[in-house]
């Protein structure tokens, strides 16, 4: 009863913290459609895909932005996020509250879940106004984009909140957590064709979410021409919801046993 | 004392890589006191509140906070606190007034929010954001966060520190508003002015253990408190305690006016810094 009505508290808290603060607005808000801009006008007399279904750069693009929204506002917001909480007193003092634990992470999960949703809409809302891409209207393709959107938004929140006990401090969370999330978008097939990448390379990637999730997004968003581009000749749903739930129960499990409000004895 | 609200006995902190921070701690604080902790940077003094607070572990000894161990305290117990950190780190992008009922919300039976901002003299700062605050209202606001729970323990760490004069005064008015309540307080402080102000008792502690221990108006016993006459014989300062002040100043006057005559009586100051002066030469010896 308290843990969700603190919760929902710490939601409306939270998501009024993140927009007053503008350099999160910034860099993991805005950043995705700030780079589907860029690549949209930078691109814009090329054309992408197999011939006969050709796409534009914008339409090409929107997915990778996409997957790398649910990266951003997840991963990188949360771990940079926790760790200066944690380095700037604000975990210390509520762990001096009666403040559970779990209303906090309902806070935080909540935050990610608004901004995230805010972030898609956006993201769709500027490539169909601006740049005239085409969304799918077959129902089965949204509810594909609802699960890989809740599950992947999820997934990278955890594992955010999870690699936030890395950083020592919170002036080095920056400094830890940009270089992950930018490698992360450049071998899965944000930034870069992910078909054009070294198999090698590809292996690589495969083992992280972000390959997975930006996959979801081409299967939702992508003509199904584009299917047979893809590696293994096919979207491979049912093995996205399987590497992405794998990372959900590793972050979960990391999560329970090294969250603290406060370093003891640091 | 029957019914104490802290108990501490024999604490004793040996953090990782062997310093050892609190060498057998003992005192207890009775229900509706106010009880100082004093003593200079490095003591021991925030290592202790933090081990009530249960945001550390102890090495050894017993201690019981509200009668738990502060280890095992859960959400009730920590209801039933309030705590008032000594470093003001975060500056939440969120109101006073937004702060303060956000945090409210957390507790069963919170303090009106308005009226909590009113005491710690920031009514006119209530949708103001924290950003945007002084240190010394920051450090009002710590405060306010501190006491909105309406707890019974209230912890204050160097609560007054970044105050102005007048800021502190009215500090002093809103803790004598919450010892009226019945609120329990631990106090540290370096302002040895404050303590003598607002505690009842006070434990000097230094190097980790406790140099001195009782009323604040007692501390250090009789002898620490004996009134000291001071002159000048012959170019010599001369010092004589007596408890008699005024019969060795008639018997010195006899011979005509004494050179530089004084009578000292020793302050709360004074008699602090005769135990940490001398803990302090025990340690570096």
């Amino acid at each position: 009863m308290n843990l969700l009505r603190n919760g929902a508290s710490r939601v409306g808290y939270e998501v009024r913290g993140y927009f007053r603060q503008g350099d999160t607005v910034f860099f993991t808000f805005l950043f995705p459609l700030l780079m589907l801009l860029i690549f949209s006008v930078a691109f814009s007399s090329a054309t992408f895909g197999p011939p006969g279904a050709e796409l534009t750069a914008a339409e090409f693009y929107l997915p990778g932005m996409l997957a790398a929204g649910l990266l951003l506002s997840g991963l990188q917001n949360m771990s940079i996020d926790i760790a200066m909480e944690r380095s700037d007193g604000t975990l210390k003092r509520l762990g001096g509250t009666p403040l559970s634990p779990v209303s906090y992470f309902i806070g935080k999960i909540g935050q990610v879940l608004v901004t995230g949703i805010l972030q898609s809409a956006l993201l769709i809302l500027v490539a169909v106004v601006a740049f005239g891409v085409e969304v799918p209207t077959d129902p089965g393709r949204w509810l594909t984009f609802a699960w890989v959107f809740l599950l992947g938004v999820t997934t990278c929140a955890i594992l955010g909140i999870g690699l936030s006990a890395l950083p020592r401090t919170g002036r080095s969370a920056t400094a830890v957590v940009i270089p992950i999330v930018l490698v992360l978008q450049f071998i899965s097939g944000v930034y870069i064709a992910f078909s054009g990448l070294p198999e090698w390379l590809r292996n690589v990637a495969s083992a992280f979410p972000l390959k997975w999730l930006a996959q979801g997004m081409r299967a939702v968003f992508l003509p199904a021409e584009f299917e047979a581009v893809e590696p293994s000749g096919s979207w491979d749903l049912p093995l996205i919801a399987l590497a992405c739930g794998l990372w959900l129960v590793v972050g979960l499990i990391v999560v329970r046993v090294t969250f603290r409000w406060i370093r003891k004895d640091a | 004392m029957t019914d104490a609200v802290v108990r501490v006995d024999d604490l004793r902190k040996t953090y990782r890589g062997g310093v050892e921070a609190l060498r057998g701690v003992s005192f207890e604080i009775a229900r509706g006191e106010t009880f100082a902790l004093l003593g200079p940077n490095g003591a021991g003094k925030s290592t202790t509140i933090e081990i009530l607070e249960g945001y550390r572990d102890r090495t050894s000894g017993t201690v019981e906070v509200l009668a738990t161990d502060p280890q095992r305290g859960d959400l009730d117990w920590k209801a039933r606190l309030g705590i008032v950190l000594q470093s003001t780190g975060e500056a939440p992008a969120a109101s006073v007034r937004e702060q303060l009922a956000h945090f409210a919300g957390f507790y069963p039976n919170p303090r009106d929010v308005d009226e909590v901002i009113a005491a710690v003299g920031l009514t006119d700062k209530a949708k103001t954001s924290i950003r945007k605050l002084s240190g010394g209202q920051r450090r009002r606001v710590d405060v306010a966060l501190g006491i909105v729970g309406r707890p019974e323990l209230l912890f204050l760490d160097e609560p007054t520190t970044g105050f102005d004069p007048e800021a502190r005064r009215s500090f002093w008015d809103l803790i004598r508003r919450l010892q009226d309540e019945g609120t329990t307080i631990l106090l540290t402080t370096h302002y040895l002015d404050e303590a003598a102000e607002l505690s009842s008792r006070a434990a000097i502690i230094a190097g980790g253990t406790v140099a001195a221990l009782g009323a604040i108006h007692e501390l250090g016993g009789a002898d620490a408190r004996v009134p000291i006459v001071r002159w000048r014989e012959n170019g010599v300062v001369r010092e004589e305690r007596t408890e008699n002040p005024g019969a060795l100043v008639a018997r010195l006057s006899q011979n005509g006016e004494p050179e530089r005559l004084e009578i000292i009586r020793p302050s709360l100051e004074d008699i602090y810094l005769s135990f940490v002066g001398t803990r302090a030469e025990e340690v570096d010896a």
